[in-house]
């Protein structure tokens, strides 16, 4: 599916970089520490997490990751919202917690993991 | 893939706002040789957690990548307070992290079992009050591709 779908079914807000809501995303996964991030996410996630500095661009940037959605309404930082610019990474904001986002994702059908996307 | 390949990448120690730099150098430099995404995956785990470590722990450090026909080579070296106990400083959930870098999601002690985990040769060398020396190699299979 595609970025924009998810923007629209959970009514998320973009924060950076609406001109590419066309990205295909064919998994997720949510986790605040980094190294996890690093290790465990694959190309196309899109990522679930309450961090907002501007470290979680590079993280997304060298996974490929199709986007990060910021839960609880949390705002990402000036300088974040910069380096997403320059690297062309797709930031959302959900009002809502990790939780209930990671669940209405599942029920759309993406998969994280191994497991099938 | 021919020729050797090689360059180096300075890392400043504390420098929260260009860490990732020098691993997306990697990235971008394995991308244009062509060799296989995992490869590439595995190192670029490396080059971002080595150059975490220097940036979190140490006041400066250098980055150099080679690339052979059989190897890439991450080696990262840096000017710093060194690690007492390096088996210790292996161990899964392991963190002398202060409580800031905790809260950026750092620190969580998955750096240097990750490197240890995408690696086939992985050397650590530390002296305490002078510096660190990461080490780290991915072997490629011959014309590239995983086998
Ligand atoms: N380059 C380094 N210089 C000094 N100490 C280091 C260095 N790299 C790692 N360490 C020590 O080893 C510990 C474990 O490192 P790591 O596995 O990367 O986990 P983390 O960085 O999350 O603490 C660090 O907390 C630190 O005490
Ligand atoms: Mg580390």
């Amino acid at each position: 599916m595609k970025l924009r779908e998810i923007v629209e079914s959970l009514g998320l807000e973009v924060k950076c970089c609406g001109d590419r809501l066309d990205r295909e995303v064919t998994g997720a996964y949510a986790s605040d520490l980094l190294s996890d991030v690093m290790a465990k996410s694959k190309a196309g996630d899109v990522w679930i997490t309450l961090q907002t500095h501007m470290n979680i661009i590079a993280v997304a940037a060298l996974n490929d990751l199709a986007g990060i959605i910021l839960v609880n309404g949390r705002e990402p930082e000036e300088a974040t919202l910069k380096k997403a610019e320059d690297e062309g990474i797709v930031i959302m904001v959900s009002k809502e917690p990790t939780f209930e986002v990671a669940g209405k994702l599942y029920e759309m059908g993406l998969r994280g993991g191994h497991g099938a996307g | 893939m021919h020729a050797v390949y090689q360059e180096s990448f300075h890392i400043e120690g504390g420098d929260f706002s260009r860490a990732g730099a020098a691993a997306s150098r990697v990235k971008q430099i394995l991308k244009e040789i062509g060799l296989d995404s995992s490869y590439v995956k595995r190192a670029v785990v490396i080059a971002y957690e080595a150059e975490i470590n220097v940036v979190s722990y140490a006041t400066r450090g250098k980055m150099t990548l080679t690339v052979s026909p059989a190897k890439i080579d991450i080696t990262v070296e840096d000017v710093g307070p060194g690690i007492e106990d390096i088996e210790l400083a292996m161990q899964e959930g392991y963190s002398t992290a202060s409580d800031w870098i905790r809260e950026m999601g750092f620190g969580a002690g998955m750096g240097l079992p990750n490197i240890k985990k995408n690696s086939d040769f992985l050397e650590i060398e530390s002296e305490v009050g002078v510096g660190t020396r990461v080490h780290a190699e991915v072997h490629l299979a011959k014309g590239g591709r995983p086998s």
